[in-house]
């Protein structure tokens, strides 16, 4: 039996001028779901989650929520809720005041009207906050207050345009867990977008990678991290190793990635890229072993230097450069003491299984205009 | 410390005399000097209630006296209501260049004096005016109409001259009326009247206090408009002031009426500020 749909997009277009915002986009978001849109800035998220909210009318396609088309309905009649990036919390009404607004607009009164509010800031973890005033609140509270003040209405949909951005680092970490926490809890589902990947991962059952109006891989994040459909998403989603290699054939037709300094490479059993000459290959920093001990027979192992040690306790990285090359990768460095011996500029050798290596056509897109 | 303080205390007296001597020297003596005379007979110079007195006894006098509150009152409702969605489309509807140029629009007539513009609308009104000749060119009407010298045209002279320092404070606060506002209130089910009651006017109302304040005084203290525009047999305040002082010669009861009209000015924008819950210290910034 197939799940119930909260929300189902089907050839959503918007046209800003001669530019497509959104571009002919079809999924559909299952009953309690928390799915993510990741993409850069400019990508179209903010136009697609504005469609869903009925600020914007798409050019074409429809937007249906619990099987109900939102055509031509305005964004106070639909059963959606948008958590504002800047919050947009009333500043002349205090907490209570700012949660309430929306059940008074559908008219409720008296004892019922306090009772729900109450119980929201409950949820939220904000008891006796009611009377408080806006501006009195930290930003994660803030934050809190924006997503109750539309929960509270019950919504079939929660859209959340970027709301952790303007949070401090270690505040947004928090913030991710506990909203992942209330969505766990309150069962709403959640439509959120985001150009940080890492909010998209740890949150999210699905992500959908969007660029320049259209959906790149739409997955579970385990999927989109292991197995990216696309260049952009490979690039989009985590870090990577990129190589430009040309593909060659040994005396014995077995393929090899070549790289312009003439190292040669293994390749993976799955490569399927068998017809064309030069392709993109990409490797994971942690998919890069460092002085491998007993490396597989197709081990790719080559000769590096270490040009600078980037600490950041558990996520520490070398950037490390291939000897007679002037490419730059970067290489996970374990906390686990077993690497502590190695110093700036000392001579290591770096190792991966061709399997963890994922290859895809040159694309010259670039994900940021202003990236060299 | 002490070398450290003297030429800050030095600096603060250099820019605080100009203003205190602009102060005291054209405010605050004036206008101990009219409460002084305020309390003296005309003739006899000596201390007397009788100028207080013959305002309430007088019905004249404080008829003219709630006739301007009132209608004071009226013109800067007019102006308010008119002023929001001005300022509405200039600050939220209308795009960046367009901005300046309304802006602009709204600024020019006051670079002409408020006489010339007076004499702008009677040109336009009077019976051989412009749109006495239009109307009667046209057949709508038989034979001119005289337009001015009503209350009506009093009421639309004076709206047309205190628009802009309605619009000005308005603008002011609006601008910083973050969009999201009005449509996180949207997306919460509110329709355009409660947005507008509920969100913008409430946001706005340092802005509003503070034109309803400056067009409320200005109203009530003017005097050009409500003499060339006005009814010939309904007067406005300051002219029994200007008749008392200048006219009759008699100081004495001007200085009175004089006073009457600040109190009663500072009475109304306070009631108007506890009603409207505002501080004074918000409003005037």
């Amino acid at each position: 039996m197939q799940a119930a749909l909260s929300l189902s997009v089907k050839n959503l277009t918007k046209m800003f001028g001669n530019f497509t915002a959104v571009d002919n986009l079809t999924f559909d978001v299952e009953d309690g779901k928390f799915f993510s849109i990741l993409g850069p800035s400019g990508c179209g998220k903010t136009t697609l989650l504005r469609m869903i909210a009925g600020f914007y009318q798409p050019d074409n396609g429809s937007v249906m929520i619990q099987n109900k088309d939102m055509k031509g309905i305005p964004p106070d009649k639909r059963p959606v809720n948008l958590v504002f990036q800047q919050l947009a919390l009333f500043p002349m009404m205090n907490v209570y005041e700012n949660i309430a607004f929306g059940l008074k607009r559908r008219g409720e009164r008296g004892p019922e009207v306090k009772k729900k509010v109450n119980i929201m800031l409950e949820r939220v973890g904000l008891p006796e906050y009611g009377s408080k005033k806006v501006t009195q609140l930290s930003g994660g509270q803030k934050q809190r207050v924006a997503i109750a003040r539309c929960l509270v209405l019950e919504p079939e949909v929660l859209l959340l345009d970027e709301p952790l951005g303007a949070l401090d680092a270690k505040l947004r970490e928090h913030m991710k867990v506990e909203l992942k926490k209330l969505q766990v809890k309150v069962g709403t589902t959640f439509v959120y977008i985001t150009h940080d990947q890492s909010e998209a991962m740890v949150m999210s059952d699905y992500v959908a990678v969007m660029n320049s109006g259209h959906f790149e891989q739409l997955d579970t994040p385990q999927t989109l991290y292991n197995s990216p459909a696309s260049s952009f998403v490979t690039q989009f989603v985590g870090e990577n190793n990129k190589f430009s290699v040309n593909l060659v054939k040994d005396e014995s037709n077995v393929f090899f990635a070549e790289t312009k300094e003439g190292f040669r490479y293994h390749l993976s059993d799955s490569f399927n890229l068998q017809d064309s000459e030069s392709f993109d290959m990409f490797v994971r920093p942690e998919a890069m072993i460092i002085n491998p001990s007993r490396p597989k027979p197709n081990f790719n192992i080559i000769n590096a230097d270490v040009k600078a040690i980037l600490f950041d306790g558990g996520n520490s990285r070398l950037l490390v450069t291939p000897e007679k090359s002037e490419e730059e990768l970067i290489v996970a460095l374990p906390q686990n003491r077993q690497f502590d011996y190695i110093q700036a500029k000392d001579s290591i050798k770096i190792g991966w299984d061709p399997d963890a290596a994922v290859y895809f056509k040159q694309a010259d897109e670039r994900i940021y205009k202003d990236e060299i | 410390m002490k070398s450290d303080r003297q030429p800050i205390r030095w600096s603060f007296f250099i820019f605080f005399i100009p203003v205190f001597l602009w102060l005291f020297l054209l405010i605050v003596l004036p206008h101990l000097e009219l409460l002084r005379m305020s309390f003296l007979g005309s003739r006899t110079s000596t201390f007397t209630l009788n100028n207080y007195k013959a305002f309430f006894t007088e019905p004249i006098y404080w008829l003219t006296f709630v006739r301007t509150a009132m209608y004071s009152i009226l013109v800067t409702f007019i102006v308010l209501v008119i002023s929001l969605p001005v300022a509405f489309y200039i600050t939220k509807i209308s795009s960046f260049k367009l901005q300046g140029l309304l802006m602009v629009l709204i600024l020019v007539p006051f670079w002409v004096s408020e006489l010339i513009r007076v004499y702008g609308w009677m040109i336009l009104l009077r019976e051989s005016g412009v749109l006495n000749s239009f109307l009667v060119g046209i057949g709508i009407f038989k034979e001119p109409v005289e337009m001015l010298y009503n209350d009506v045209t009093m009421v639309m002279g004076l709206v047309y001259t205190s628009m802009l320092f309605m619009v000005v404070p308005i603008i002011g606060v609006m601008g910083n009326l973050d969009d999201s506002l009005i449509e996180a209130a949207h997306d919460l089910g509110a329709k355009k009247i409660v947005i507008w009651k509920e969100i913008i006017i409430p946001y706005c109302m340092p802005g509003i206090m503070s034109g309803s304040i400056i067009v409320f005084m200005l109203v009530l203290g003017s005097y050009l408009t409500p003499k060339l525009m006005g009814g010939k047999n309904a007067l406005w305040f300051t002219e029994q002031i200007y008749n008392q002082i200048i006219v009759y010669f008699n100081w004495n009861q001007g200085s009175a009426f004089g006073f009457l009209l600040l109190l009663l000015s500072s009475l109304i924008i306070w009631i108007a500020l506890k009603l409207t819950r505002q501080e004074f210290s918000k409003v005037v910034k």
